[in-house]
């Protein structure tokens, strides 16, 4: 094999690849922990756009969730000082969870009723979100640093007898998908029934009848307003999730603007993944593939004239692959990929007018 | 004609009544005290022009409008109906104008959507949707394919599915908007032999359309409504198209503008072996040549769908086509740019008004001047001369009798009719050689179709050729010189417009020429 | 005259004062960490201080109009995307990619004499924005990315080109950090007071422009037809994918010149992690001012004032700077959902009024342009 490695450009690219794979046991688990709160953070957007809602302040959304777990955790956990139990799992972090939740439902409601009831257009209502959220977590953020509250903890992983993780091929996968904290787990659990749910059930149906006509459902009896709220309000619970993540089980402190594009990141994973669960997992996997990456080359880079390269490239370019990667997906893919066609129109309902 | 047969008993009460009904919106009155009744096992229908009220109407009847004043009572007991969920659970049910069919989703789901059978847990039953779907279709002895993307049927079976939607709830009542409007004569025949098979079996169906002659045909009774009033009710049998049509519009209507004798010259558009392709790729326009000859209107007929959006594409330079050849005035424009046509003298009047002919936020002196910004009077360099802009503006509204308050009112603010006119001032004038006109009266009023009319006849005689396409066969009947018929891409026949015959071009329409009436069950939009 | 000066900027200037009273419940509601105690007074407190900031003397006026420089610029650079159609959130990476080619013209000719190195350097920098508002604009009108997320995502590009540059190439002899030298020949005059330099006059000269390309040209006549309705654009001859590319760069212009003129005027050096808000803060101005130049120039001067004052609020009322963020997106609040502010106070839309904010929000693409 080593041999092949002199041919000119093929030895580079057949280097790289058994780099990549060489390399995967190790960072397999950074790219499915790094893709956590993008996929959260998709299946937010899923909720919205299928209904037909556009909502690019997930970002806003995750943020504040993020700043409300770590606050509630670390509030909680001075009044219930439990500190440990199953999977991590404290009195203290399920009330941080829970207030991430809510702080990410709440500007959910935010969104949809700018969107929905006032029809604003929603690219700017998520934009107002967004801004809103950068300033009241940072403001917040600093009044609350200034006492130095102790971290809320974080949630642990689960952990399965190494029996199971040492298993050839198979146990890598189940070291990167299922050793995982809950708020992974339940993104995994999510991703799977969302897309059972989609094309099998009463609500998949109706959600994609009211993204598409929206007129049309109504003429039928179905509500496009309260089903858009529903779904709106619901996507919150992803993005809580998400934010709650980055604080209280990937890390546990807050930091200022902290979420860096994963909203956004979330938004092109969607579209990659043509508005479905499964595709958006893929999608985010794709984009946290660079962040594996990049450590790679770091920490054990390749060796050779393979590693010479990498290593000269400069560790700026790494850290905007993953941006780099979602232009040259929205660019490429987008044309193809079709949103549901009333995405982003305001609908107006017919029954009722005044 | 129907024949009342003599009965000593007291009659039941109607089964469905509208009392009094009374709608306004903001600045306008559509609907002002109408009353209604309706049979089991009768078609009643509602004549009037677009924007008379009708729709209106049936919007309170399916809970989509809530009344200012006035009472619906069912079986004679007084309801409300609130949401289309009400209508539907009263046995309402309503076929609208345009199609409430959701083209990625499946026949089945679109038949039971609303209305779903459920597994347990929120699941849906498919298994035993589709098995409903493909008795009821049989019951009409249609084969329906439960799983097949509506969007992939033609209109005349889409029309269909929407019949089964009201069906498949259990309906008393049908309520029918224009149901034929996008249908070729024989498909309206098709959908007259249903209905009256529906009436045979105790529906009530309301039938909504401004075409005369149909309405003659099928209603059991007419009602006029003209800007929300009812003028009157009749039965076919004591009225004729005359009394409807001036009931209709309130005056002595010209139900046909003189098309006068035209005096062809030289071809002026030519017009072969052309290609094109649509968005998906597809081939859909299939080696056409034509000709159009200054001083004539060639009217091209032809069911929605065939091609035509295309072609006119092709013409005007929106769309590049992949084989074939354009010219104007022997001069070859295949895939030239829109602003070369322009100069060269086309003028073309799209098909969507709002959506390619104006910008609705702008003001109509803006409008006015999309085609022609850029270069003098209207501009210097890159300097707009604003009041140039608005002195023709102000000419322009005056000779084509645009009903606005200034040159600088915006758009949006002007009726259907007058929005038409602002575009035909901006195509119809300056040295023309070709003008192409799409649609070029749809959804509007009596009168502004008649202005329109006179006007392209009149631009015709001074010479300029004309390529008039439309889907309204009695428009396409009524200009033209010459017709030719499209079908899937092609023209199969060019007629005499003096000597074509409705049910003639009609047939063409829907079969290309190739015999037998009945279209396959799945066709392909223009494979 | 009154009537239409009504119409167009009650419900801006409402809004304002409604934020302003939803900033001080959020004020009252936290001033127990900011002062130890519940405080009803601190919002007085707060408002006073960032009005004495802000116009309470000759320097802090200047400080004013200094802060509202930048906004104008960038400003315009979201608000001429807005008459476009586009939504160009972009401005903030076009500020900083603006402000790293202009100061690398600067650096090179720090030695030239002022006449030549400012304007080359501003011209620098108008060149580096286009281009980073060009690529944008290329791939929306050719591939239909939407411009919100390639933006969003160039923003964050932008960041990491500054910090290779800088760390690189650009980086300045004997420093002790990641930063550039001092600008010298290209540094812009003062003006007036402390730190009022020659930016504030190219801002102001920047909104009849602007004004003039928008509503007096045949190209701001396709902008705003392209954005009011790129198919019918289209239909009369225009290129809709050509303006669309011409309006983004001609909004990354802007934007880039409002990063040279910030780092010539108040900085003079620029840093590996040189960041600033003042891109989203620009749009936040531009959606103030409903994307019109004149609008633009009072929103960009109002928030200018807040920043003035948000210094003067910190160190007499010990409130944290980012209450400026907050009170920004609630006017936005209250702008978008005007019609609340409208029932408040039964203001009616005048007869025939449109708005002039042109809808962005088209989905994420399949939308191909015309």
């Amino acid at each position: 094999m080593e041999a092949l490695y002199d041919v000119p450009v093929i030895g580079l690219l057949i280097q790289f690849v058994v780099y990549i794979v060489d390399q995967f046991p190790l960072v397999a688990p950074i790219i499915l922990t790094a893709a956590v709160p993008i996929v959260l953070g998709a299946l937010c957007g899923f909720m919205n756009e299928r209904t037909g809602v556009v909502n690019i302040g997930i970002e806003g959304m995750m943020l504040v969730a993020a700043f409300a777990a770590w606050w509630a955790a670390s509030l909680a956990a001075q009044a219930i000082p439990i500190r440990s139990g199953p999977l991590g799992i404290t009195p203290a972090l399920l009330i941080g969870l829970a207030a991430g939740i809510g702080a990410a439902c709440l500007t959910s409601l935010l969104h949809a009723w700018l969107s929905i009831s006032l029809r604003a257009d929603q690219i700017i209502s998520g934009t107002i979100i967004n801004l809103f959220a950068f300033g009241i977590t940072g403001y917040l953020n600093i009044l609350v640093s200034q006492r130095a509250p102790p971290s809320g903890g974080q949630f642990g992983q689960l952990s399965l007898p190494g029996a199971i993780t040492d298993l050839p091929v198979v146990g890598i996968l189940i070291k990167s998908f299922i050793t995982v904290g809950p708020i992974a787990l339940a993104m995994l659990i999510s991703v799977i029934v969302l897309q059972y749910l989609l094309y099998r059930s009463r609500w998949g149906l109706r959600t994609r009848a009211v993204g598409e006509h929206p007129r049309a459902a109504e003429t039928v009896g179905v509500d496009p307003i309260r089903l858009r709220y529903r779904n709106v309000i619901l996507g919150g619970i992803f993005a809580g999730l998400a934010g709650a993540y980055l604080t209280i089980e990937f890390g546990d402190a807050f930091q200022s603007g902290m979420t860096n594009g994963r909203g956004f990141i979330a938004l092109a994973a969607l579209i990659f993944g043509r508005w479905t669960p499964v595709g958006s997992f893929l999608g985010a996997l794709l984009f946290t593939a660079s962040v594996g990456l990049e450590r790679s080359i770091r920490i054990a880079p390749p060796p050779g004239d393979l590693g010479e390269i990498l290593t000269a490239i400069p560790g700026q370019f790494y850290g905007a692959l993953p941006y780099l990667i979602t232009i040259i997906v929205l660019a490429g893919v987008v044309g193809r990929s079709i949103p549901p066609a009333a995405d982003g129109r305001p609908y107006e309902r017919e029954s009722k007018a005044a | 004609m129907t024949i009342e047969p003599a009965s000593k008993a007291p009659s039941p009460p109607p089964l469905l009544e509208m009392r009094g009904i009374t709608k306004r919106f903001p600045g306008v009155v559509a609907c002002e005290d109408i009353s209604l009744d309706l049979r089991a096992g009768e078609i009643h229908a509602l004549l009037g022009e677009n924007g008379a009220g009708k729709t209106t109407l049936m919007n309170v009847l399916y809970g989509l409008a809530t009344p200012n004043e006035g009472e619906i009572l069912l079986d004679g007991q007084p309801i409300e109906i609130e949401s289309p969920h009400d209508a539907i659970d009263r046995g309402i049910s309503m076929v609208h104008q345009h199609f409430m069919l959701i083209p990625v989703l499946s026949v089945a789901d679109n038949i039971l959507l609303g209305d779903e059978p459920m597994r347990r847990a929120g699941l849906l039953d498919r298994a035993r949707a589709a098995e409903a779907i493909r008795e009821l279709g049989s019951s009409f002895g249609w084969e329906i394919d439960p799983d097949r993307p509506v969007g992939q049927l033609s209109v005349g079976w889409q029309q269909r599915i929407e019949i089964l939607k009201a069906i498949y709830r259990n309906a008393k009542i049908l309520v029918l908007d224009e149901p034929t409007a996008v249908l070729t004569p024989q498909e309206t025949r098709e959908i007259f032999d249903v209905l009256r098979r529906l009436k045979a079996e105790g529906y009530a169906i309301i039938f909504i359309s401004h075409k005369l002659y149909e309405v003659l045909e099928i209603a059991d009774r007419i009602t006029v409504i003209r800007r929300g009033r009812v003028v009157g009710s009749r039965r076919p049998g004591e009225t004729n198209e005359d009394e409807l049509a001036e009931m209709m519009v309130g005056r002595e209507v010209q139900l046909t503008v003189p098309r006068g004798e035209s005096h062809p010259a030289e071809p002026m558009l030519e017009v072969r072996d052309l290609a094109v392709r649509d968005d998906r790729g597809r081939e859909v326009v299939h080696g056409m040549s034509f000709e159009v000859r200054a001083g004539e209107i060639f009217g091209i007929a032809g069911v929605g769908g065939n091609g035509q959006d295309e072609l006119v594409g092709a013409i005007t330079g929106l769309r590049h086509p992949h084989a074939g050849t354009v010219s104007l005035a022997g001069q070859d424009v295949t895939g030239a740019e829109p602003r070369r046509l322009h100069r060269l003298g086309v003028g073309f009047v799209p098909g969507d008004r709002q959506r390619f002919g104006l910008v609705m936020s702008f003001p109509i002196a803006d409008n006015l001047v999309l085609n022609d910004y850029y270069h003098p009077p209207y501009s210097r360099g890159m300097a707009l001369n604003q009041d140039a802009v608005r002195v023709d503006a102000e000419a322009a509204i005056e000779k084509y009798d645009v009903r606005t308050p200034s040159a600088a009112a915006v758009a949006e603010t002007l009726s259907g009719g007058n929005q038409q006119k602002v575009i035909v001032a901006r195509e119809f004038e300056g040295d023309l050689k070709l003008l192409v006109l799409d649609q070029p009266t749809r959804g509007l009023d009596v009168g502004s179709i008649e202005f329109i009319h006179r006007q392209a006849i009149a631009r015709r005689d001074t010479g300029v050729a004309i390529l008039l396409v439309s889907a309204e066969l009695d428009e396409v009947l009524e200009l033209s010189d010459r017709i030719a018929v499209m079908y899937r891409g092609r023209i199969v026949e060019v007629l005499d417009g003096r000597t074509a015959d409705k049910e003639d071009v009609g047939l063409l329409m829907a079969t290309g020429g190739r015999g037998s009436g009945i279209q396959e069950q799945v066709v392909e939009v223009g494979s | 005259m009154i009537e239409r000066l009504r119409a167009v900027a009650l419900v801006p200037a409402v809004s304002v004062l409604l934020a302003l009273l939803v900033g001080a419940v959020i004020m009252i509601l936290t001033s127990p960490m900011v002062t130890g105690a519940f405080s009803l007074t601190l919002p007085l407190e707060a408002y006073a201080a960032m009005l004495s900031g802000a116009f309470g003397s000759l320097n802090a006026v200047v400080n004013t109009l200094v802060n509202a420089t930048p906004l104008v610029l960038a400003g315009l650079a979201v608000g001429i995307g807005f008459k476009g159609g586009l939504f160009n959130i972009g401005a903030q990476g076009q500020f900083l990619i603006g402000a790293l080619t202009g100061i690398a013209v600067a650096l090179a000719l720090n030695d030239a004499p002022p006449v030549v190195a400012i304007p080359a350097a501003l011209i620098g920098g108008m060149i580096g924005g286009a281009i980073y508002g060009f690529i944008p604009g290329a791939l929306k009108a050719f591939t239909g990315a939407h411009e919100v997320v390639v933006t969003i995502m160039l923003n964050f590009v932008a960041l990491s080109i500054i910090s290779w540059a800088i760390s690189g190439p650009l980086i300045g002899e004997n420093v002790t950090f990641a930063r550039t030298n001092d600008i010298e020949a290209a540094a812009l005059p003062i003006l007036i007071g402390r730190n009022g330099h020659l930016g504030i006059l190219l801002a102001a000269v920047a909104v009849p422009i602007a004004s003039w390309v928008l509503y007096r040209s045949t190209t701001g006549f396709e902008i705003r037809t392209t954005g009011a309705n790129p198919e019918a654009a289209r239909y009369a001859g225009m290129r809709p994918r050509g303006v669309i590319v011409l309006t983004m760069s001609l909004c990354g212009l802007f934007a880039g010149l409002a990063g040279i003129t910030e780092v010539m005027g108040e900085v003079g050096f620029m840093t590996a992690s040189y960041s600033t808000g003042v891109g989203f803060d620009a749009i936040a101005v531009a959606l103030l001012g409903r994307a019109h130049p004149v609008g633009i120039l009072f929103a960009a001067l109002l928030f200018g004032a807040m920043q003035a004052g948000a210094g003067a609020m910190q160190i007499q009322a010990g409130l944290p700077v980012q209450m400026i963020d907050v009170l920004q997106a609630v006017i936005l609040l209250f702008i978008t959902a005007d019609i609340i502010v409208r029932r408040l106070f039964r203001i009616r839309a005048a007869a025939g009024e449109i708005v002039e904010l042109a809808s962005v929000s088209r989905s994420y693409g399949g939308d191909r342009v015309a």
